[in-house]
């Protein structure tokens, strides 16, 4: 894990080794300056002139800066190198996973994977700020008073190895009694949140069913199983903190009590009145420094869980990859089906597509109609390699499509998508996804030809009108055609709309399949639907029924044969189209 | 501040202040042994030289003794004052929360619709997590800094004003480099936040589109639009956590300078032997210089601590704010007094309200004179001249005048923005009309007690929304207390039970994620048969069937005619194949009826409707 992550430090490994130099340096200058004061305070004691206070005063000021320098310094490349890693986390991550198949995708879901690269990524970054400024500060502290107090203090400094075991084995207990509960809360709090995401996305439905107090109910259970863990978790470590004062009070008392003992017993010899308060001083920085390493091992722990989360992102390999020596070119736009079975999951039981035998020339149109879940559209993200078959072999131009370099297949076949998907930017910035080096004329053919022109033109800002998010400010039937004229921009050799011309008018719906007859002959076409209008003038038309084809023929001959498209085509006419043709 | 203040009594009027005095307590007994020390090496000074343990042995163990004492009161105050917190903070937490999710139940459809719902979602996450960490750290540990700053402000004012203005004087030149620095921290702290949101956003946006992106081949221009923002984020977190990381050192040096100088002065008040000014009177020695060493440097290490959870409290201030923002939105009101109730009917058509259900319905109107009268529920509504706009000024329903007699099946035509989800928005007062008026079986909606209204309301939304659970308790939705043969029959009735013997589980499979793994027909098909179990007296369908292939349409169409016979229906649809046996169509435009008539009616006007049904206008 630590390795995988180690990876995206990359150009900050300089501030990530630099910070913990620096806060070596200011680790130093913060122990020497309280043995510094010690000697002040006893030359003051004896009596010293003020020169002498003076030069120690220079002195100190002098450390104090560097002190400062060091910790200032430290702060700032430390930032650098936490808020880099993290911004390289994300980098990779996001990367990763737009090389990702759908598999993969649907594996982790998008909204886990949205979290990963956000909230998770915080955690790491905040973590790793720990690791390199405190983790670093605190056991160097802490070996640096232990010397200073045992200079200082000679054996009596000995009364920290009796306090230390005290305060650590207090630590390691409340952190490992808080840990597995930490853990476990903080998935029941994501399920949590996530409940209300889901209610405040349901509302409508919540209040249509006036389900308000079922909901609070539901939530009122679930936030207070929450705070009971919380609560637990809590009240251990709440237990650090007396445990620590605990240890300082011992010293303390220890000190004063057998301090002045020896001080007095000895006469100054042993220990001197200075060397006692300085005592005192590195007991509260042992002590301390034992508390900020146990919270840093409580935040590491904690941090831990999401450094898990990304590295599973990280070390994800994609289940569609390049072939070795891929092949460069489609030669044209024939596609085969031979046997194919497809199941999205290893573990779904029932295939989507089971033996499917089909073979397309180069040029046909196809017509594929089926009923909801009969899986046309399994069927067609097969082509591009959207999924892999899990048996069989699909073949593009005489080429399984395994062999091709998948941009160069993706390039050749453009899919109009059933949810489609415009993104927030002009007409044009949209259009250009299928060309980006597309003339301004390119991109007005291809609108004629997607029956778009006309209705862009009428937009107060033409081309140049901005899409909002997920294009809420085009009409349905506008969209789809606007996703069509996309799809053409790619001069495909295969086009296959998926349901894309659902919200159009049948006027317009075969004003489109008659331009693409016209001006795109060469073109291989398959066009899912729900009308039969859209379907039934193609060369041959496939009826999916649950997974498989259940016939393949011309609108006559399934009219004669088909039982399935017999009643959709009546159904239908019976809806419309009767004063049409 | 106050009111978060407020609050947290409310929640716990005894425990906290309890909490708050243990941490008091333990705040003042732990600046305390600077005094203590001052005592004891007061006596070593005078009996060193001497060497004789046994003289000043009872003096020091005396004053041990006595600070043991305090020790422990000390420690069972801040023991006590941890367990308190620990179920303050959490208890307080998450009575915040749900009173967040009460609250946010009660609002009206149109915070929703008006709200971005991932900015509704942070209030329970970073707003919330923003106040843990102020309630349980940040709160005690500015009453203990607080406490020991005064109390140690105290005895350096009883020992030496000198040195103690000079400690002041420190101190404001911490406060100042606080406000430099940490301002400019959480200005950036602020911008990381957006940033953030902007990521979040576009990664969103992207992820959605994911495979528009690979059918495109277009990661490449994606990777480049994230490294922007993503390079933003960077910018802003490193500036924001720079200055934070750096505040630290400089008020730790602060603090070591400050240090220093108050050694120098106190040096060279000893040399020159000046006279001390101090409430004490005390003469000025090495016996108060070395104490009071030790509380400058206790001094400064409190106001580091108070600046160290700035912070944390700017931002739990900000996220309390947000959290209140949202308890303080108007809910939604509610005047009706009319309710529903099952109701049987005896020979002289006299009507009894009963608690099973009937399958008939009745309007409980309480009179003046706290009598109650039974109207039927018959499913007559009645739109009588209604105007409607959801901000002012842009009316997007004018004077709609229609009747749906009970048992009738009315249906809307209309491009998208013509109104027409807005018609049934106003029936189910998710919205509620500017002018006019809407009767339900000749009573004003407005009368009629919300929850109850929509009880006798079915609806199936456009975008379907289903919960995490089994498909049986998604269909139970509609009706709590639905046995499972009763949700297995809505199912068939809807048309679902086919795909759903078919799904791993059946109708035990889990759904999670809006229902992520069905297909958008399949999902419709389930919402359908969560309206079909609660059997409602009046259904409002919308879009309900868009997704669905024309012939598991006409399946679901035969079995909800069969269960709504006699009762009235609404629908909205797309596809004019499923309105054709209406009552009555009216075909929408801008917000006015521009037709109305039987399918029959409305071919013969050769109208919009005729154009719409042979294909030669494009709907939506």
């Amino acid at each position: 894990m630590v390795k995988v992550l180690m990876k995206s430090i990359r150009e900050y490994k300089k501030p990530s080794i630099l910070t913990p130099i620096l806060v070596t340096g200011e680790v130093i200058m913060e122990c020497i300056i309280p043995f510094v004061l010690a000697n002040l305070v006893n030359d003051i004691k004896a009596g010293c002139s003020l020169g002498e206070i003076a030069q120690y005063g220079a002195a100190l000021l002098l450390m104090a800066l560097l002190s400062l320098f060091f910790g200032a310094t430290a702060g700032s490349t430390c930032a650098t190198a936490s808020c880099g890693f993290a911004r390289n986390l994300r980098k990779d991550m996001f990367y990763k996973i737009q090389g990702y198949s759908f598999q993969n995708i649907d594996k982790f879901s998008v909204s886990s994977l949205v979290t990963r690269l956000t909230t998770d990524v915080t955690n790491v970054q905040l973590a790793y700020m720990m690791i390199i400024r405190g983790a670093i500060r605190s056991p160097l502290m802490l070996i640096f008073s232990f010397i200073m107090g045992f200079i200082m203090g000679g054996r009596m400094a000995l009364i920290y190895l009796v306090t230390i075991p005290i305060l650590g084995t207090g630590l390691i207990l409340v952190t490992r009694k808080t840990m597995p509960i930490f853990r476990r809360v903080f998935r029941k709090y994501d399920a949590l949140n996530s409940s209300v995401q889901e209610n405040i996305r349901s509302m409508r439905v919540v209040k249509a069913y006036v389900r308000e107090d079922y909901e609070k109910k539901k939530f009122g259970t679930a936030a207070q199983n929450v705070q009971a863990d919380f609560t637990r978790a809590e009240r251990i470590l709440a237990i650090n903190n007396p445990l620590m004062q605990f240890c300082v009070y011992i010293v303390m008392i220890f000190v004063m009590t057998f301090g002045s003992y020896t001080v007095i017993s000895s006469r100054g010899l042993d220990l001197d009145v200075g060397q006692m308060s300085s005592l005192l001083t590195y007991s509260f920085q042992i002590l301390m420094s034992l508390m900020m390493l146990s919270m840093i091992f409580v935040m590491i722990t904690m941090a831990a869980e999401s450094a898990e989360r990304i590295t599973e992102v990280l070390s994800e390999e994609s289940s569609l990859q390049n072939p070795a020596n891929p092949v460069m070119e489609v030669k044209d736009g024939s596609i085969d089906f031979n046997h194919v079975s497809f199941k999205y999951s290893q573990k779904a039981e029932r295939m989507a597509l089971s033996n499917i035998d089909l073979h397309i020339k180069s040029g046909e149109i196809i017509g594929i109609l089926g009923g909801t879940g009969s899986s046309k559209s399994s069927l067609i993200q097969l082509i591009p390699r959207l999924y892999d078959a899990t048996e069989g072999s699909v073949k593009v131009g005489g080429v399984d499509v395994r062999d091709y370099d998948m941009e160069v297949l993706r390039n050749q076949v453009a899919v109009v998508l059933q949810k489609n998907e415009l993104f927030s930017g002009t007409i044009k910035e949209n259009l250009r996804w299928g060309n980006p080096n597309a003339t301004d004329e390119e991109l007005v053919e291809a609108c004629r030809l997607a029956q778009a022109d006309e209705f862009i033109q009428q937009f107060p800002d033409g081309y140049d009108t901005y899409i909002e998010q997920g294009g809420t400010n085009v009409s349905g039937g506008q969209k789809q055609r606007l996703c069509i004229a996309r799809a053409l921009l790619k001069k495909p050799k295969i086009l296959i709309l998926d349901d894309s011309t659902s919200a159009v008018d049948t006027r317009t719906d075969a004003l489109i399949r008659q331009a693409f007859r016209k001006f795109i002959p060469e073109t291989t076409k398959l066009i899912i639907a729900q009308r039969v209008s859209s379907v039934q003038d193609a060369d041959r038309i496939i009826i999916m029924e649950n997974g498989s084809i259940n016939a393949i023929g011309t609108h006559e001959e399934l009219l004669k044969t088909n039982e399935i498209y017999r009643e959709v085509y009546t159904s239908q006419n019976k809806a419309g189209d009767q004063d049409v043709e | 501040m106050g009111r978060l203040i407020r609050t947290l009594f409310e929640f716990y009027p005894v425990m906290l202040p309890v909490a708050i005095v243990c941490i008091v307590l333990n705040a003042i007994v732990s600046s305390l042994p600077s005094a203590f020390m001052q005592n004891v090496i007061a006596v070593v000074e005078q009996s060193w030289q001497s060497g004789d343990w046994s003289a000043a042995s009872g003096r020091i163990l005396s004053l041990v003794g006595l600070l043991c004492v305090f020790y422990v009161i000390s420690l069972a105050a801040g023991f006590a004052f941890g367990q308190l917190m620990a179920i303050i903070t959490q208890g307080s937490l998450s009575k915040l929360r749900q009173k967040m999710f009460n609250g946010m139940q009660n609002l009206p459809i149109k915070y929703f619709d008006t709200h971005d719902h991932g900015n509704v979602m942070s209030y329970y996450t970073n707003d919330i997590d923003t106040l843990r960490q102020m309630i349980s750290q940040s709160f005690p540990n500015l009453i203990i800094s607080t406490v020991t700053v005064l109390t140690v402000l105290g005895i350096m004012l009883y020992y030496s004003l000198w040195l103690a203005l000079t400690v002041i004087a420190g101190v404001v030149i911490m406060v100042f480099v606080v406000k430099r620095v940490g301002g400019r921290s959480s200005k950036y702290f602020l911008r990381q936040q957006q940033s953030l949101a902007q990521t979040e956003g576009f990664v969103e946006e992207m992820m959605n589109g994911q495979k528009v992106i690979k059918v495109f081949c277009h990661e490449e221009a994606t990777k480049n639009g994230f490294d922007k923002v993503n390079d933003q984020l960077f910018s802003d977190a490193r500036i924001a956590n720079r200055n934070a990381n750096m505040l630290m050192p400089i008020l730790l040096n602060i603090g070591n300078v400050l240090y220093v100088v108050v050694a120098l002065l106190g040096g060279f008040l000893l040399l020159v032997g000046a006279p001390n000014l101090s409430l004490s009177g005390l003469p000025f020695s090495i016996s108060i210089l070395v104490p009071f060493l030790n509380m400058t440097k206790q001094f400064s290490g409190s106001v580091s601590q108070v600046s160290n959870q700035l912070n944390s409290v700017i931002m739990g201030l900000a996220g309390a704010k947000r959290i209140f923002d949202l308890i303080d939105e108007y809910p939604e009101t509610d005047e009706g007094n009319v309710t529903l109730v099952n109701v049987k009917k005896d020979e002289n058509g006299q009507l009894t309200e009963c608690a099973e259900r009937t399958q008939s319905w009745a309007w409980k109107v309480p009179q003046a004179d706290g009598t109650n009268t039974y109207t039927l529920l018959t499913g007559d509504v009645r739109f009588n001249h209604v105007d409607f706009a959801y901000v002012p000024n842009k009316v997007v329903l004018h004077d709609i005048t229609l009747y749906a007699k009970p048992g009738q099946k009315i249906a809307f035509v209309g491009s998208t923005g013509a109104g027409k989800t807005t018609i049934t928005n106003l029936i189910n007062r998710f919205y509620d009309i500017a002018d006019g008026k809407i009767l339900y079986d000749g009573i004003s909606i407005n009368d009629i007690k919300k929850s109850d209204l929509r009880r006798s309301l079915g609806i199936v939304l456009q975008d379907t929304n289903l919960f995490t659970g089994t498909v049986m308790e998604n269909i139970r939705y509609g009706r709590l207390d639905a046995t499972d043969e009763d949700c297995i029959s809505a199912a068939k009735l809807a048309g679902a039970h086919d795909f759903i013997t078919r799904l791993p589980e059946g109708y035990n499979t889990p759904l999670t994620g809006n229902g992520a793994s069905l297909s958008q027909g399949q999902r419709q098909l389930l919402s359908i048969a969560r309206a079909a179990v609660a059997d409602p007296p009046v259904m409002i369908l919308d879009e309900a069937t868009s997704s669905i292939d024309t012939r598991t349409e006409a399946i679901v169409q035969r079995g909800m005619d069969a269960l709504m016979k006699g009762r009235t229906v609404f629908v909205i649809a797309h596809r004019l194949s499923t309105i054709q046996n209406s009552n009555a169509i009216m075909v929408l435009d801008h917000g006015r009826i521009i037709e109305r008539g039987t399918h029959e009616d409305l071919l013969a006007q050769k109208g919009t409707y005729y154009q719409l049904y042979t294909g030669a206008l494009e709907l939506d």
